[in-house]
């Protein structure tokens, strides 16, 4: 009997990683490989034309933080590439919390329509999102710009004597950015308030909340997981985010994604390109083992 | 005191209009326990709604001890809900849950502790005040709903088919500890239900309702015994109806003729005709006696014999036409023993059959 149950929970185990070889492979091939290419290539010496030479160099990790000076050869920090990695941070925090001022209530009146009219709603949200990223992105542009429709409407009704300078700011790459991830965050909130039990909103009432305690007390934590899953959805985007800051920021606001591309391409320096690659991937994997542990907490006081 | 004046809420508007609660008029007394009875989509969830104030009516008046309820949002309403589904804050613990209300209204930290013990107490749930409401069982967060609903001491508590989700056994239970709370905390309790037998278990006085109307307003005994018309007598209880002429009427006495051409006295319908034409007469089972076919106010044959333990239904086809439930309590060595088929009367006293309105 012993035998027979060992044989079987061997082939058991052995079919397991039978089933589980493509999946691997798989992994290994497309996720792990150009990672472990990129780090490589974070430690070798700059080819003079791109591409890199094979000779080992801390250089380009000691670029991405500071630099020496050319002349005086004195050591300071690399002010340039602390600029955009601190802008790119922010900027993408600020989309969070204004994607999140603006999805909430778009997802709370959603989820509070009749249920046959929910799915509409949804559509209008994601044809948008459908859209080419480019397009949505000169759309931003076009009501932006100094002679754009905003501008027309304010100089129009004599609101401004001349057109106000929004394009090429960093807040036309937070209006960008908002713009295009809003269904990210509009999507998993409106998942949870779905879910919600409205007649424990009812019953926040019942109990003399007030509409905002009900919101802060009742209808917030029961929500909070898809606040969070919104938020992380929005923010690893838009560290990276290229295309945006590239129209939008028209080459003043750089973010890491437009330094990482600088690096790759003009600049020539494939070790810096890859070495600021994997501090953004180091950025993404400290916010969100940070938003993990959030939920974590939470989750295990609900148990 | 709460005051139901002429409330008419139609819900949609135009053909697909729906009128929920039609011109419904009710006075609750205070301390009273109030039973809104009637089958689903009677109106009274609605009803209990208005009261709580998550609906506005769309005509009519609302007042609770002479104050103006309709003007003020459900927030400021000294009035609480037991929802039907519980609707404990899932994020929170037995004891935030029942704290929730005395936060919401500001009391010092140390009255709602206080206040937290007690009801935690009251609803024997003190053991469990740590832990999260979806851990407990459904009778237990039936108590917490309740000591929830309480511990704002609201002056009336809406109770919407609270029971419904509990077991046979644990409603039971839960309908004399009900009372026993509503005894206790002197609080107007407004109990809505489908459930006729809670209804009258439990109740001070109860409103049957169909089709968003009020059809009558008494006293459990009263409504059960001298149902006003065919659809409270059918609501409550298995009733027979019998057919038969209203020969005169006296004070609360009519005199009438059964179809078998017996004459016997039922009590006149308030409001009802006084004399001439043909009445229904309703008549509970267990009000008749089966008897010897001779002399029997209704004569028939008897088609089936239904053992419920406690007792006994007979089944007879009358002579005159129809058939006829009588049920009889099973008592140890008084068991007549009758045979399907057997030629069998009904008798029932003057003034047990009631003569209804419709």
């Amino acid at each position: 009997m012993t035998d027979l149950s060992t044989i079987r929970s061997r082939r058991e185990t052995r079919d397991r990683w039978l089933l589980l070889t493509p999946a691997l492979v798989i992994l290994t091939l497309a996720a792990m490989g150009p990672l472990l290419i990129v780090v490589i290539y974070s430690f070798l010496t700059p080819g003079d034309y791109g591409g890199v030479e094979w000779q080992f160099s801390w250089t380009s990790w000691f670029n991405v933080v500071a630099e020496r000076d050319f002349f005086t050869e004195e050591l300071k920090l690399a002010d340039a590439h602390l600029t955009v990695l601190w802008r790119s941070v922010k900027l993408s925090l600020l989309t969070v919390i204004l994607s999140f001022l603006v999805g909430f209530p778009t997802a709370y009146f959603i989820a509070t329509r009749p249920a046959h009219k929910r799915d509409m709603w949804m559509l209008l949200i994601m044809i948008p999102f459908w859209t080419n990223l480019l397009i949505r992105t000169f759309a931003i542009m076009q009501l932006i710009r100094n002679h754009g429709t905003i501008n027309m409407i304010l100089l129009g009704l004599g609101i401004v004597d001349e057109p106000v300078q929004m394009l090429y700011t960093e807040f036309s790459l937070l209006v960008g950015m908002t713009y295009v991830y809003l269904p990210l965050m509009i999507l998993p909130v409106y998942a949870s308030m779905e879910r919600l039990d409205f007649n424990l909103v009812e019953a926040g009432y019942d109990l003399y909340a007030t509409r905002f305690q009900v919101l802060r007390r009742v209808i917030f934590p029961l929500v909070k997981p898809g606040v969070v899953a919104g938020s992380i959805l929005v923010f690893v985007p838009c560290l990276g985010a290229y295309v945006t800051p590239r129209v939008l920021g028209g080459g003043k606001q750089l973010m890491l994604g437009n330094l990482i591309d600088l690096q790759f391409g003009q600049l020539r320096n494939w070790p810096l390109g890859a070495a600021l690659s994997l501090t953004l991937l180091a950025v993404v994997m400290v916010a969100l083992v940070f938003y993990v542990r959030a939920i974590g907490r939470e989750g295990e006081s609900d148990v | 005191m709460i005051e139901i004046e002429g409330i008419t809420k139609t819900f949609g508007e135009g053909a697909s209009a729906f009128t929920a609660l039609d011109d419904v008029s009710i006075t609750i007394q205070s301390n009273e326990f109030f039973t809104l009875l009637g089958p689903s989509g009677c109106g009274k969830t609605t009803l209990l709604r208005t009261i709580a104030g998550f609906l506005d009516p769309t005509r009519g008046k609302l007042a609770l001890d002479g104050e103006d309820l309709l003007s003020r949002p459900p927030y400021q309403r000294p009035v609480n809900t037991v929802f039907q589904s519980y609707a404990l804050f899932p994020h929170m613990t037995v004891a935030e849950n029942i704290a929730f209300g005395l936060e919401m209204l500001k009391k010092p930290k140390a009255q709602i502790k206080a206040t937290v013990d007690e009801m935690l107490d009251l609803v024997q749930m003190a053991p469990m005040a740590d832990r999260k409401t979806a851990r407990i069982s459904g009778g237990q967060q039936q108590r917490v709903a309740l000591a929830r609903a309480l511990a704002p001491r609201p002056k009336v508590l809406l109770l919407d088919e609270p029971l419904s989700a509990l077991d046979f056994k644990l409603r039971k239970e839960m309908q004399l500890e009900l009372k026993r709370l509503q005894h206790e905390t002197g609080i107007t309790f407004v109990f809505v239900t489908h459930d006729q037998e809670e209804a009258l278990t439990m109740s001070d006085r109860i409103a049957v309702m169909n089709l968003g109307t009020i059809r009558q307003i008494g006293g459990p005994r009263d409504i059960y015994d001298h149902p006003a018309e065919r659809f409270v007598a059918d609501f409550i209880g298995d009733t027979n109806f019998l057919q038969a002429e209203l020969l005169d009427t006296t004070g609360e006495a009519a005199r009438i003729r059964l179809g078998s051409g017996a004459e016997t006295t039922a009590r006149a319908a308030p409001g009802g005709p006084g004399a001439g034409g043909q009445v229904t007469v309703a008549v509970r089972p267990e009000h008749a006696a089966i008897t010897g076919a001779g002399g029997a106010l209704l004569p028939g044959t008897l088609q089936e014999v239904v053992y419920f333990g406690t007792d006994t239904h007979y089944h007879v086809d009358l002579d005159c036409g129809g058939r006829f439930v009588v049920r009889v309590q099973n008592q140890p060595g008084h068991m007549q023993p009758r045979e399907v088929g057997a030629r069998v009367g009904i008798d029932f006293a003057a003034g047990i059959g009631q003569v209804l309105k419709d």
